[in-house]
């Protein structure tokens, strides 16, 4: 039941940093041990010396952003990287998608394999790994793609989970839709679930609703953190009987992806607000769960500006538009709870039909995942992972804009 | 963390390289508190302190730079020899000659390129070797006089000959309209010809643009209003606080020039959040490989010496930045079309700063129809000394095909009347036919330029493909 990382490229390393930081602090927070156990049996390997070591394996083609993290992770003094859990050379990728998969992935690919066996020998039980970088750069991208490969050869029978971050639409990175869509057509068929986080949504997170002013990546890298750190701490599914997952990769990819096209996976939060503001607000389930449900129809992908007209369409006669209205049709969706009174929120609203697609009933498409315990200080979160309609829009853009450059000239 | 080697050819190759040394050990001293020798000094310095890891302080004589100097006239590279940045130098990296190559590309490129070719690819090899993982040359030179221009694009073919996988970065000197040496139009278009071939990246610099920003300086730092008080040493154009204590005449220009070069590599040596290393500059701003001219800009030019200045001048570092007056050759990119922009900012500012910046100017400027969102930033945590934050755009811009056409008109008025022409035609190896090949080589860069300005404003057409359903 252990996960193990790999964390590719800067964007990857930096917010696998900030990942970690976050599951160590809500793993220790508080007097809850059996969820204290699970997690840092999880994402931690406890040292002979007592020291909490991250299950993560750090690659990146220089070495200065594996350097900042490792730094960073001492200095927070909570927890640390293995000391030779790292890969670095001394030149980059270039942001070129070819560098890394067909010049840097074969080149280095035993000393990763390596790195990567040894961690997973070090779990006592592995539920899975997870791979975690940006598609815009050339290492994380390439080398990340390769990488996914290898793994998927060595351990045919784990669940590979791809974290992917999405760069900005008005440009990071000029390469940036070439690297994208050829990083997504091989992972499609490499991986089991690939989470998607756009740098615009979570800008936007940052700016409207945490009222942060001067956002920098370490800001930005924090709400990816606290969004995956919901999805993967221990919760208790409908059948568990009080005992967390042992396999939580199994179960999130067997509550999602239910169809071998359909991998791409949106990740919504709700509250996110300021940390000063945290101690100040309570809320109920209804309300969150009443505007995550609009959220997830709307395709919004915070809390303000939710569209409440979008409706579903009426039961009846329901012929698929595929270009229709902005209504988004989910999947699957997996709702995750956590904190207080959790056993009493009512989750009926996920589970109409209308909501999602015809050939897969309410009762296999939504599925809960319940824990008593609070999550990274707030009293009540909800997390919904939706294997839905919501990242075509971003998709296509991408798609478009390296279709146009290609076929220049 | 990987090296460069620094080139320096000619006399204004040398003298702007000396400030690029100068002010990169400023830099150096003033970020690296403790004065041991680290990654981020490694990649423009050998360390050769024989107490390899107790270095006790970044001493001038325990530090090597990874340079190659050659001139084919003594005077500059002694006076470097008799500067205070004498120590820094070994008399294996210098390549000296004693009559100049006097203004002719031929003399440079032919006659001195054949006799010291074995001697220039023996000191080039040398460099390279000491070199842990060699990355990218940095060429200085101007296109205006003999040596740099001549001996330096030959230098240029054998990089490319003997380090085929090494990136070349070239900063050439462009002569101005009144330049003093008469010959400089045929030299800088037989130069040309040799950047468009062997270049990975040519970031072209004109003396009167570096004028005009030194006098825009000068007028501030001078100025009657108390409120706009400069601080001395925190100019682009100042060497303030570098060994060399003493200011010659260029060498405030040529501070500016070192100062384009050390933000350029800065995000590759210092950490930040996110990280541009060299090799990503040529890859992301290079679309077609002949097209690898980058208009650089630079700002701010000056730091107030106020500190309860209002913070709004990071907005203003962005917009001055794609004004006129602050690119560093005559060009208005803004008026022409972006292939591609990249934006290095060094110092204390956010990634919101940046996307608020991108968007609030995007409207004003017209990028190719394939390349909509050309931009590539790149954020490192390491501010210049003297500013708290400083931004280097560096434009792929169709404005450069004014530049060269004006080159073109001025090189025609000479060959029109074969002026001048017997010097370089007296020269072993060298005939017409090397003119008329760079001439079309220039016309048919200025014509690849001009087509891709053609669709300028025009409305292109998605090409058709296969739709995503949405």
């Amino acid at each position: 039941m252990s996960v193990v990382t790999v964390q590719l490229g800067q964007c990857g390393n930096q917010v696998g940093q900030e990942l970690f930081d976050v599951l160590c602090s809500d793993a220790l927070a508080g007097h809850r041990k059996t969820y204290s156990t699970a997690s840092c049996e999880r994402f931690f390997h406890l040292t002979s010396q007592g020291d909490l070591e991250a299950r993560a394996v750090l690659i990146d083609m220089e070495p200065k952003a594996i350097n900042s993290s490792m730094t960073k992770a001492l200095k927070g003094g909570r927890w640390r990287y293995g000391e030779a859990s790292h890969f670095s050379q001394k030149q980059g990728s270039g942001n070129n998608w070819a560098n890394g998969f067909c010049v840097h992935g074969p080149r280095h690919k035993d000393a990763v394999e390596e790195l990567v066996r040894r961690e997973v020998e070090r779990c006592d039980r592995l539920a899975g790994l997870m791979t975690m970088m940006s598609v815009a750069g050339g290492t994380g991208s390439g080398v990340g793609t390769y990488i996914t490969q290898c793994l998927r050869d060595i351990y045919p029978a784990s669940f590979i989970l791809n974290h992917l971050t999405w760069p900005y639409g008005t440009g990071e990175v000029i390469l940036q839709n070439y690297n994208s869509v050829l990083t997504l057509a091989h992972l499609y068929q490499l991986s089991d679930a690939i989470v998607v986080h756009e740098n615009d949504t979570v800008h936007g997170i940052c700016s409207r609703l945490l009222n942060i002013k001067a956002i920098a990546f370490t800001d930005i890298n924090r709400v990816i953190a606290h969004q995956l750190g919901g999805v993967l701490q221990p919760a208790l599914t409908p059948d568990s009987n009080g005992v967390y997952s042992l396999n939580p990769l199994g179960e999130l990819v067997s509550a999602l992806c239910c169809h071998p096209e359909y991998k791409l996976l949106s990740v919504s939060t709700i509250p996110q607000m300021p940390s000063s503001s945290v101690p100040y607000s309570s809320f109920s389930w209804t309300g969150l769960l009443k505007h995550l449900r609009q959220m997830l129809i709307s395709n919004t992908k915070m809390e303000e500006g939710i569209d409440w007209h979008v409706r579903p369409p009426p039961a009846s006669g329901r012929i698929r538009s595929v270009a229709g209205s902005s209504f988004n049709t989910s999947l699957a969706n997996l709702l995750i709870l956590r904190g207080k009174d959790v056993y009493c929120a009512e989750t009926g609203n996920f589970e109409e039909a209308t909501i999602y697609t015809p050939w897969l009933s309410p009762a296999e498409a939504f599925s809960a995942w319940k824990s008593p315990i609070p999550f990274n200080k707030y009293e009540k979160s909800a997390t919904l992972v939706s294997n839905s309609q919501a990242l075509l829009g971003p998709l296509e853009d991408i798609v478009r804009k390296a279709w146009n450059m290609f076929a220049s000239r | 963390m990987t090296q460069s080697v620094v080139v320096q050819v000619g006399q204004c190759g040398n003298q702007v390289g000396y400030r690029f040394w100068d002010l990169a050990l400023r830099e150096y001293a003033s970020v690296n508190k403790r004065g041991l020798y680290d990654d981020a000094t490694s990649s423009f310095f050998r360390n050769v302190d024989w107490r390899w890891d107790e270095c006790a302080g970044l001493t001038l004589a325990s530090l090597n730079p990874q340079a190659v100097l050659v001139d084919m006239e003594e005077g500059v590279i002694s006076q470097i020899l008799q500067g205070p940045l004498r120590e820094l130098f070994d008399s294996a990296q210098l390549l000296t000659d004693v009559s100049g190559s006097g203004n002719n590309w031929a003399t440079g490129h032919m006659t001195y390129g054949s006799v010291y070719r074995e001697l220039i690819v023996d000191k080039l090899r040398k460099a390279a070797e000491l070199c842990d993982c060699l990355q990218c040359f940095f060429l200085i030179h101007s296109l205006g006089g003999g040596t740099g221009s001549g001996l330096g694009t030959r230098v240029l073919g054998l990089l490319e000959e003997e380090f085929p996988g090494v990136s070349r970065i070239v900063t050439s000197m462009y002569p101005s309209a009144e330049d003093d040496v008469i010959t400089s139009p045929y030299n800088s278009v037989l130069a040309m010809r040799e950047l468009t071939e062997h270049a990975h990246c040519v970031l072209p610099v004109e003396n009167q643009s570096l004028m005009d920003i030194v006098q825009k300086i000068q007028m501030v730092a001078h100025g009657a209003k108390p409120e706009l008080m400069v601080r001395r040493n925190a100019t682009l154009s100042s060497g303030q606080g570098g060994v060399h204590e003493v200011e010659k005449p260029f060498d405030a220009m040529n501070n500016i020039v070192a100062n384009l070069l050390l933000n350029m590599t800065s995000s590759a040596r210092f950490e930040g959040c996110l990280n541009v290393d060299l090799n990503e500059i040529a890859m992301n701003l290079v679309p077609f490989p002949r097209l690898h001219y980058l208009v650089p800009s630079l700002a701010p030019l000056y730091t107030l010496a106020d500190v309860n200045a209002v913070p709004r001048r990071l907005d203003q570092m962005f917009s001055d930045a794609f004004s006129k007056d602050y690119q560093l050759i005559h060009a208005n990119p803004k008026q022409s079309m972006y292939l591609a922009c990249a934006l290095m900012v060094r110092g204390n500012v956010h990634v919101s700063d940046l996307r608020r910046n991108i968007e609030r100017l995007r409207p004003s400027l017209s990028f190719v129809s394939w390349n909509q969102e050309g931009w590539k930033t790149g954020l490192c945590s390491v501010p210049p000394v003297g500013h708290s934050h400083s931004l280097l755009a560096l434009a792929n811009n169709t404005c450069v095909k004014l530049n060269f056409m004006e080159l073109k008109e001025r090189f025609s008025k000479l060959y029109r009347k074969k002026a001048h022409l017997h010097h370089f035609l007296h020269v072993e190896g060298m005939d017409l036919g090397c003119f008329t090949e760079a001439t079309s080589s220039l016309d048919s860069l200025i014509e690849e330029y001009d087509s891709l300005d053609a669709t300028k404003d025009q409305a292109t057409p998605d090409p058709l493909r296969l739709r995503i359903a949405t």
